[in-house]
């Protein structure tokens, strides 16, 4: 599978959540999918979405999914010690690993070749890592959700992309819708 | 009271209560008053960019950040600032010790100080430059304005104002 075909599979899943989404395509498939006020879609700054996703996680008490990406998660590779340092129940981290650079067209990241981002989690200190492949992400969130425990999912997948459309939705009604569907 | 209290009085007073940090000797008093106080959450981050990335989440799940870090983090945070905190719309009162200036030992910190200004001018970023300890009068005024505007807002503090860096 690759993350678009993920991404439609678990937007039941997604949809009753709070969720920080990646920068490119993963937001622009999130938005074409499934479209939702709790979906905080990141137009720009790549490898922020775990960072955003923790802070917000941190600051209320609904769960919150970070939607990231091997690339991207390599980008902030600073974020995971910070996790598992400030562990808060309601946050998973859910990295799309295809080895690749999705949004520039697939060029290979670390993570493709010899880096594992679930060892390199797991030497940060994060507590609860776990490996799934593409088919079994819907069973493995779910069970994150439900374990209430902090959590870092790492999804191996194919790398490939779907042509689609920009989010062309101005930021600041991102955010705004955003941020009500967070204090509702 | 001392300088670093008044700076967390402040912040307090003015409910900052997710305050992300970065190591600073100038700024280590704060650093600690931070972490002793109960308002607050302290968050250390690894680096500038994640913790504006922290900030900016922990804003849109209602509570009020800030950031405290050195002004080389400027040159770190430019396309955070812009695409993320800006383009959003968000807050952010960033308390910058300002390397680099009068009273400064180490020559590499004057290469970033004299860009200091000038970016975040250019990025429209309102800058407030701490010389004397009087000038903390301002905090609350610079916090107040920062969380009515939606915007990154630069306190800028110089060594005068922290008093030299000692034996250094």
């Amino acid at each position: 599978m690759i993350r678009s075909e993920i991404l439609r599979d678990i937007a039941p899943i997604l949809r009753d959540q709070l969720v920080v989404c990646n920068i490119g395509l993963p937001s622009q498939e999130l938005h074409m999918i499934d479209d939702q006020p709790t979906n905080f879609y990141m137009l720009g700054t790549m490898g922020l979405s775990s960072s955003i996703g923790l802070g917000l996680a941190l600051a209320q008490d609904k769960i919150v999914i970070s939607i990231d990406g091997d690339g991207s998660v390599l980008t902030n590779l600073g974020t995971l010690p910070t996790i598992a340092n400030n562990v808060t129940d309601n946050y998973i981290l859910m990295i799309i690993d295809n080895g690749s650079y999705g949004s520039t067209g697939d060029q290979p990241t670390y993570a493709g070749m010899k880096t594992k981002l679930e060892k390199v989690a797991e030497a940060c200190g994060c507590e609860n890592v776990v490996v799934c492949q593409d088919v079994d992400t819907g069973k493995i969130l779910q069970a994150a959700i439900d374990s209430k425990k902090m959590t870092v999912i790492v999804v191996k997948c194919d790398s490939g992309n779907i042509k689609l459309p920009v989010i062309t939705m101005d930021p600041v009604v991102i955010r705004d819708r955003f941020m009500k569907a967070v204090a509702s | 009271m001392s300088i670093d209290k008044k700076i967390v009085d402040d912040l307090v007073a003015n409910d900052v209560s997710f305050v992300t940090t970065v190591p600073c000797k100038q700024l280590a008093g704060v650093i600690e008053e931070v972490e002793a106080r109960e308002e607050i959450f302290h968050i250390p981050s690894n680096n500038e960019n994640e913790g504006m990335g922290l900030c900016a989440g922990a804003w849109m799940g209602g509570k009020r950040p800030c950031i405290i870090m050195q002004n080389t983090a400027i040159g770190v945070t430019i396309n955070t600032l812009a695409t993320l905190t800006q383009f959003y719309r968000m807050p952010l009162p960033m308390l910058i010790s300002y390397r680099g200036e009068l009273r400064e030992p180490v020559s590499c910190q004057v290469e970033m100080a004299v860009h200091t200004k000038a970016l975040l001018d250019q990025l429209h970023i309102p800058t407030y430059h701490f010389h004397r300890e009087s000038d903390a009068d301002e905090l609350d005024a610079i916090l107040k304005y920062t969380f009515m505007c939606n915007k990154p807002v630069a306190i800028l503090t110089d060594a005068s104002f922290w008093g030299g860096y000692g034996d250094q």
